[in-house]
């Protein structure tokens, strides 16, 4: 009963892997393409999920464990799909495999990144802080191995790294390469990205040193993260223990994006919990439209509540703006159910910035219809391609799960035609 | 199998700079009872040439391969010889990353190291699966709501046969009252018919589905791939059988009767269930005169979001007031809707219905908590409210007030009954037949004959939602091939319920299937091991009866256990739980680990610490720690196990007789947030070492040299501080006074 054609899964974040490994354990074969050096994508970089304060390292490691153990799974990081042809039951895909230029010989043991003389922004870390151009995304990363960043590597005429290789595993001259498989489903998870919060320009967003972002924030609480999990602000390293969260940045705006992003708001109660945990004497203030904590998570929302030192606040944030003098930001708002205006001083503020689809900047090539936000319109959709979690509206963790599961089998009926 | 023992060292990666790989490899031969010419030691064992060595080895027979190296989490495709017994001994993160180089307590570790690696495949077998007979790959779906037809239209899709079954006379459930359903597709405007009429047709015109309609679940015995179902019937009975079961029971509106202070019970006060039903038949009309509401308030989270009601939001009530608030305009254009909200929750592009409704100025929203709702005359109501937008304290009138009824699982009812008998049990045998006696019995759903108990169990504080990881895996329950799908499981609406039970079909199909080929499904989904009991030893002490996470073992009327292996997912609580050790699994027992403890070298100066590592979270953490090259403790040795709940208590027998001066389990969190992945494993190990403690002391050794520690996959930077802080306290404690016994 188990008969029928590879399906392919773009994207390896947790709606892609979730996806393929279900795929896999009914007994079907399937590729993931994924794009970055690593599987785990966005959840990868966050501290901790809600609402059980659990790290996705650990889900992350039995799904890994997963494909470790079955053969029916099969992966390329940093890939792309170049094209899309055919029909359900039979589509022919062009993968475009980027190079690593470190080959499967890396045993992982550092020696590169130390030699390499270049820096370059930790984008794993949302640019809060540098790494080399010889690098693994983080320290529990999936495949274990090094790569080099094409962009900033200085190339032959550095090779440092090249010399530092004991095991023979770096190769400068790698090339991309261009595979053509044959596939009877298609699975899109290309995921999210995060709303570009300079275009927020009275909550100073890419401006104001201490005005960070929902994802940084992930980062800095995280220990492999920028700062090994202190929650220090990025201006001076000083303790944050003042923080304010600015909801629907972005979300929920007209001018910027008009849905709600879903996970926000339990992301920065969660993110309330890591102050909280952290420093004692903290506080955290949290400026809200509606307080968006569906089904079970109500729970979670009541017991941050509970906490008297973090406040909710009702209302929209009018401007933000920076004292320079302390590196301090000041935070203007209105606060709906007292009927007054607040001005507030903070040591730090969180933007809980929206999610935007992938699909939004990069279109998938097929023929495949999105709404003006760039979601992929699901009623569009060619038989035997199916979109999966964020592609089709903002949705958590617990729901990618769920519909990556679904769409798992989808595509076995798709792969059996 | 004849075993013929291979032993591999690899030097690389700092390997042979922190070693004696001469006396390294001398201690590993005399282990494996090899000559040491024959222990291959190589620069590099994952490269080409490396891999070669050992292929070449087992084309020659060698068929029991120890390889001390890097940690089995990586390489794993260059280490992997079928058909051949492999254990990597981690030299890498454990020794060469995180101790320091060429010392005699850091060789003395990779001497043990190696040599728990090799007894480890002495002890040990090749797994081979135990597929039982005459299995059935048919599906089971209870329940013919939007999920379950869902589900069973799905898992038909894929070939699968399917067997529905809905309680009442027609299939559709709560999504066939519905007037219309809220937007599903951008630009999310327009309101849409209700889909499920469609699933109706289609699954009742699909050949794989079999239906069973106005019948409920009788009894549900057995295991997957062998569950005998009997469905009931117009009073008569028949048994099926089938290889996995789908719950979708799906849920009721919350008693409305108990919502007196929302004003429920006065003629004009309606729910929002009965206004789909008014929306249905044509006008929205006042119940009390017949007359058009022309004021129509809406009161959100009646009953939902309330620590004296539903603890939990429902989800979709205020998409569903929206809606309803676009009926009331749409049928009347003169009317208009408030809707008074605690917050309005929209989640995702379903914002942009919402903001739709906004721009419609019939209709008025206000946050707001509602105080009461008292008569206005004429059938009229006051909505009383604080809090809110329009002042601190407002009255408002409407002619028609429509409730946002909350969600309530159907499986919440037998939960709280079964958790009522179960506290009344524990008064004695009277007192459970005296309740049985005087209380009524709700609907049951599966009716299982386990000995753990006849539904899926619900977690604590989940309120009769149906256990589950609840994040990364969803659909995870602690019965084995039953899956529940929909609003048994969380509040869902008619989209997000469609998408839950196709991956619910899913998960039934990769039962059904790993369960004929004699494997495990979530979380070890390749393990074809399987807890083989000594049963003539048992002593019917019901321990792994009481202990399995899954109510995998049952028992007969001795007690003596019955394992139903389809149930069971590989955790070896069992093997824990028994304290006559007679379970074990071909590859993991507790022969195996004890030895493993017993062959680690216990010097008469200095201190040992044996830690047993959960491998799923605290093995990968300490190989992290490795990686970020923190140093360990070097008087540790960590020996990896599959759960904690795996412990079996001989071996802090096994430790402290050999003169290990501690014992540190090191698991997953539990209780409320547990992070196990077989849900009860590291609170059970919990449990029993607390009985531990008592016979430690008994023997006169101090409680303090056993510790849990709970641990996450991410608490790497602080596991070496952990452990130094538990070797400190040893040191304090002093040495075991059995060493040198």
């Amino acid at each position: 009963m188990t008969e029928g054609k590879t399906v392919l899964v773009v994207g390896g974040g947790m709606s892609g892997l979730t996806t393929a490994v279900e795929v896999a354990e009914a007994g079907y074969k399937v590729i993931i393409a994924e794009k970055t050096p690593y599987l785990g994508g966005r959840v990868a970089q966050l501290n901790k999920y809600f609402p059980k304060l659990c790290p996705p390292n650990c889900g992350l490691e039995i799904n890994f464990k997963r494909i470790k153990n079955n053969a029916d799974v099969s992966f390329y990081t940093l890939a792309e799909v170049e094209k899309i042809s055919g029909q359900e039951g039979d589509f022919d895909v062009t993968l475009k495999i980027n190079p690593r230029y470190v080959n499967d010989k890396c045993v992982g043991c550092n020696a590169c990144a130390e030699a390499c003389p270049v820096e370059m922004p930790n984008e794993f870390n949302f640019g809060l802080n540098k790494t080399k151009a010889a690098y693994i995304p983080h320290n529990q990363a999936f495949p274990f191995k090094y790569a080099i960043d094409g962009k900033h590597c200085k190339g032959a005429s550095c090779a440092k790294c090249v010399e530092a290789c004991k095991y023979d595993a770096i190769d400068l001259n790698m090339k991309p390469e261009t595979i053509n498989i044959n596939v009877g489903a298609i699975a899109l998870a290309t995921g999210w990205d995060l709303y570009d919060v300079t275009k927020l320009d009275n909550l100073g967003g890419g401006k104001i040193k201490n005005v960070i972002t929902n994802m940084q924030m992930e980062r800095l609480a995280s220990p492999n993260g920028s700062t090994a999990g202190k929650i220090l602000r990025p201006s001076d390293d000083k303790e944050a223990k003042n923080i304010a969260f600015v909801q629907c940045a972005g979300s929920r705006d007209e001018n910027h994006l008009p849905y709600c992003s879903f996970i926000c708001c339990m992301a920065s109660l969660k993110q309330a919990t890591y102050l909280r945990e952290q420093y004692p004497d903290s506080k955290a203030q949290i400026f809200y439209i509606d307080i968006r904590t569906p089904g079970r998570y109500e729970q979670f929302y009541w017991k941050v509540k509970d906490d008297p030192n973090v406040t909710l606040t009702k209302g929209k944030v009018a401007k933000i703006t920076e004292d320079p003098s302390s590196g301090d930001v000041i935070v203007e708002a209105e606060d709906i159910l007292a009927g007054k205006k607040i001005k507030a001083r903070f040591d730090m503020v969180v933007l809980a910035a929206g999610m935007v689809p992938s699909t939004k900047g990069s279109k998938i090539s097929a023929d495949i219809s999105y709404t003006e936000d760039g979601f992929v319109k699901p009623s569009s959709l060619k038989k035997g391609i199916y979109a999966v979690g964020t592609l089709k509206s903002p949705v958590d963790v617990a729901k990618s799960v769920q519909d990556a599961t679904g769409v798992a089998i989808k595509s076995i009926q798709s792969a059996r035609r | 199998m004849e075993k013929k023992y291979g032993v591999y060292i690899c030097k690389g990666c700092g390997i042979g700079e922190a070693l004696n790989i001469d006396e390294l490899t001398k201690d590993a031969a005399r282990a494996a009872k090899i000559e040491p010419d024959a222990v291959r030691v190589h620069p590099v064992l994952c490269s080409p040439e490396g891999l070669e060595l050992i292929k070449n080895d087992v084309k020659a027979g060698i068929n029991t391969l120890t390889i001390g190296a890097c940690s089995p989490r990586v390489k794993y495709e260059e280490f992997d010889f079928p058909g051949a017994i492999t254990e990597r001994v981690n030299l890498r993160e454990l020794i060469a990353w995180s101790q320091e180089p060429k010392t005699e307590d850091t060789d003395m570790i990779a001497t043990d190291y190696m040599r728990m690696g090799i007894i480890k495949t002495q002890k040990g077998e090749l797994p081979e699966p135990n597929i039982l007979q005459d299995l059935s790959k048919t599906i089971l779906v209870v329940g013919g709501g939007i999920s379950g037809l869902t589900a069973a239209i799905e898992a038909a899709n894929v070939g699968y046969q399917v067997v529905l079954v809905e309680k009442e006379a027609e299939l559709g459930g709560w999504a066939a009252e519905l007037y219309k359903q809220t937007p599903m597709e951008y630009p999310y405007e327009k309101l849409e018919d209700p889909l499920v009429f469609s699933k109706v047709k289609e699954a009742e015109s699909n050949p794989n589905i079999k239906i069973f309609k106005s019948s409920v679940v009788e009894k549900t015995d057995g295991q997957p791939g062998l569950f005998d179902v009997t469905i009931r019937k117009n009073g008569s009975s028949e048994t099926i059988k089938v290889g996995a079961i789908i719950m979708a029971a799906g849920w009721k509106p919350y008693d409305a009767s108990k919502l007196g202070h929302f004003g429920y019970g006065k003629p004009n006060v309606i729910t929002s269930i009965q206004m789909e039903d008014m929306a249905k038949k044509g006008k929205i009309i006042r119940p009390s005169d017949g007359k058009e509401a022309k004021k129509v308030a809406f009161i959100q989270c009646a009953g939902s979001r309330d620590p004296n009601h539903l603890p939990y939001c429902s989800s979709f009530c205020c998409a569903t007031s929206l809606k309803q608030a676009k009926y009331v305009r749409e049928k009347n254009s003169d009317a208009i809707a408030m809707i008074f909200y605690k917050d309005i929750r929209t989640p995702g592009q379903t914002e942009l219905f919402y903001k739709n409704m906004q721009n419609d100025p019939g209709v008025l929203l206000t946050k707001a908590d509602v105080t009461g709702v008292s008569d206005a005359g004429n059938g009229n109501l006051f909505v009383e409210a604080e809090n809110t937008l329009l002042g601190e304290k407002i009255r408002i009138e409407a002619d028609l007030v429509v409730l946002a009824i909350g969600v309530v699982p159907a499986t919440r009812a037998p939960q709280e009954y079964l958790d009522r008998l179960t506290e009344v049990s524990k008064k004695g045998d009277d007192a459970k037949k005296a309740y049985i006696e005087s209380t009524p019995k709700p609907d049951f759903i599966l009716n299982l004959q386990y000995r753990q108990g006849p539904e899926i169990p619900s977690l604590e504080d989940a309120y009769g939602f149906a256990d589950s990881n609840f994040i990364c895996f969803q659909y995870e329950t602690r019965r084995t091939g039953i899956y529940a799908a929909g609003c048994v499981r969380q509040p869902m609406n008619v989209t997000d319920a469609q998408l839950d039970a196709a991956g619910t079909a899913l998960k039934a199909i990769q039962a059904v299937e790993h369960i004929a080929k004699g494997i495990a499904v979530h979380p070890r989904a390749w393990d074809a091991s399987f807890p083989d009991p000594l049963l003539i030893k048992c002593t019917a002490c019901k321990r792994c009866t009481e202990e399995c996470p899954f109510g995998a073992i049952d028992e007969d009327e001795k007690g003596i256990p019955f394992f139903k292996i389809n149930r069971c997912r590989r955790c070896g609580t069992c093997m824990g739980a028994c304290p006559e050790r007679i379970v074990s699994f071909k590859d993991y027992s507790v022969d195996m680990i004890g030895s493993m403890i017993k062959s680690v070298e216990v010097p008469d100066e200095g201190f040992r610490i044996i830690v047993l590592a959960c491998e799923n979270d605290a093995y990968p953490a300490l190989d992290s720690a490795g990686i970020n090259k923190k140093r360990l403790n070097p008087s540790v040795r960590i020996i990896p196990v599959r759960c904690l709940g795996s412990t079996n208590l001989v071996w802090v027998a096994d430790a402290f007789s050999r003169g290990i001066d501690g014992l540190i389990l090191l698991g997953c969190k539990f209780g409320e947030n547990y992070q196990c992945h077989f849900v009860k494993g590291s609170e059970l190990a919990d449990y029993r070492f607390s009985k531990v403690q008592e016979t430690l002391s008994k023997l006169q050794l101090e409680s303090d040299r056993c510790q849990l520690i709970q641990i996450a996959i991410s608490d790497y930077d602080k596991l070496p501080e952990i452990i130094e802080g538990f070797v400190k306290k040893i040191e304090e404690v002093g040495p075991n006074p059995f060493k040198g016994f």
